[in-house]
């Protein structure tokens, strides 16, 4: 009989960390940066029916990048999360701190007990009354998560973009100025490299409008953008 | 929310199970105890509860301008007690749709917070509105649940309205204790004045209404409610308390504003100055 090898806990996390960074990189980038109204949330997706943007609950809505199976099981798991709590108590008591909180609970458990880990990074945002009550949290695959300030960059291009971001992000940008600096920003290549094209029709784009009563989340049509690009380039 | 939070603080398995977009159905595996059909009285007692009265439903329009109004009286009862006299009874249920509520206001009120969830949860799973036949059967399916109750003298009967988008029109549902639904043509209305109210509606209904016509002739209806029955609350001149009124088109649902349903008020109490009857 063959004595099993031993594998010490910091490999297998490693080699767990790895294998969920390697399974992010290969997915577009999606941003959520800070504008005057509100959020805006932009990812290049082709698909018109497979989100990775969506909305949770009034003021809060939700971004993921990497495996579509796994973050939409976590947006379902954060509706019905948000709808419980907001039936229960009230509907000002759903707070993105306390979906923060389970989703980090959940992606940790995942990430320690299963064999596999979760292939995911999400964001969860919310829109206060005014820019400075906005909350901005970003999860990884191993339930570490962050509260971020002015934007959030995930996905395997993140780097270029977050640069582009660093310099250029702006949070008292209106919608127009803030969804051509976004397409600008996810247009940038490594290495300071030719930008590439974007079309709208490739975009997934919405925002939580703090302007908008009860449900703020909204998306924007491949014809607004259009709009919205068009002006921008002429 | 600790009770959510299983072994380890993870979300427990039925967060995240895929194959139903129901509130309610997450709800009997998440917190059964939350749903109203699970909360029954002992056998044999009955409760004295405030009891909400008149709702009406008026279908106007074609083509463009179709659409639907509700309109209901703003008082609840308890035995000969007035127990609220600015009770709002006329809520929406969707961008697209309202519920009326006539019966045991508390279990109501619950239904609908429960209807008005479960409809939002839908969509936002979805990512698509559920059909206007879809949005009535699932009330069906909750007024089944109260029938126990309703046994018991604690019924609850909604009256359902909305637009439907893939026709085109307003359309009205009502229904009965058991759950049954029916749909209803040009107008209907329930609770303990409709049959006064539904009298003034066939009176006075004709095919060619629009919106404001028909906003008028529902108040006008709640009015010859009020008038012969003690439970329905006419418009309060004094208090300025007036009916709730909300109309859905293909544009939305809108309530509408308190002074222009004040103006629609003053107008009918100055002709019925003249003539009582209408």
């Amino acid at each position: 009989m063959s004595t099993p090898f031993y594998v010490s806990p910091e490999q297998i996390m490693r080699d767990k960390s790895d294998y969920a960074r390697k399974g992010i990189a290969r997915g577009r980038s999606v941003l959520v940066m800070a504008y005057a109204d509100g959020i805006l949330f932009c990812g290049e997706n082709p698909s018109r029916a497979l989100h990775k943007i969506s909305e949770i609950y009034d003021r809060i809505a939700f971004a993921a990048v990497g495996k579509y199976n796994e973050f939409e099981n976590l947006r379902l798991a954060g509706v019905r999360y948000a709808d419980l709590r907001g039936y229960q108590y009230d509907r000002s008591d759903v707070t993105s701190r306390g979906l923060a909180n389970a989703y980090a609970q959940t992606l940790g458990t995942i990430f320690t007990e299963s064999g596999k880990p979760y292939e995911v990074e999400i964001t969860v945002a919310e829109v206060g009354d005014s820019p400075a009550d906005d909350q901005l949290y970003r999860l990884t695959y191993d339930g570490s998560v962050a509260e971020e300030h002015g934007f959030v960059v995930m996905g395997g291009n993140a780097d270029p973009i977050a640069g582009v971001l660093k310099n250029e992000h702006d949070p008292t940008l209106d919608l127009d100025g803030a969804v051509t600096l976004a397409v600008k920003a996810l247009a940038a290549t490594p290495d300071a490299g030719e930008p590439r094209q974007i079309l709208p029709t490739g975009l997934e784009a919405a925002v939580l409008d703090r302007t908008r009563a009860r449900r703020t989340f909204k998306r924007l049509t491949a014809d607004r953008l259009t709009t919205i690009l068009g002006a921008s380039a002429s | 929310m600790a009770e959510d939070l299983g072994l380890h603080g993870r979300l427990p398995a039925h967060y995240t199970a895929a194959g139903t977009s129901s509130f309610s159905d997450f709800l009997s595996a998440a917190a059964p105890d939350l749903l109203p059909s699970r909360r029954p009285l002992p056998a044999g007692a009955t409760v004295d509860a405030p009891h909400g009265t008149t709702i009406v439903a008026v279908t106007h329009g074609v083509g463009g301008s179709a659409g639907v109004i509700m309109a209901g009286d703003r008082r609840a009862t308890m035995g000969n007690i007035i127990a609220q006299r600015d009770i709002e009874k006329v809520f929406p249920a969707d961008e697209y749709s309202c519920v009326g509520i006539a019966g045991t206001a508390g279990l109501a009120i619950e239904m609908v917070r429960l209807f008005q969830v479960e409809l939002e949860h839908y969509e936002k799973l979805e990512g698509n509105v559920l059909s206007l036949e879809g949005k009535a059967n699932r009330l069906t399916a909750m007024i089944r649940g109260n029938l126990q109750m309703a046994m018991q003298g604690l019924a609850v009967v909604p009256l359902f309205a909305g637009y439907d988008l893939d026709r085109g029109l307003g359309r009205i549902f009502s229904y009965d204790v058991t759950g049954g639904r029916y749909e209803e043509h040009s107008f209907h209305s329930v609770g303990s004045g409709s049959m006064f109210a539904r009298g003034a509606l066939k009176k006075r209904y004709n095919d060619g209404l629009d919106e404001a016509a028909a906003v008028k002739l529902a108040v006008d209806a709640l009015y010859d409610a009020a008038d012969d029955d003690s439970a329905t609350g006419g418009p309060d001149l004094t208090r300025r308390i007036f009916p709730v009124v909300m109309t859905v088109t293909a544009d939305g649902l809108r309530r509408v504003p308190e002074d222009e349903v004040a103006a629609v008020v003053e107008a009918i109490v100055a002709e019925r100055m003249i003539r009582p009857g209408g």
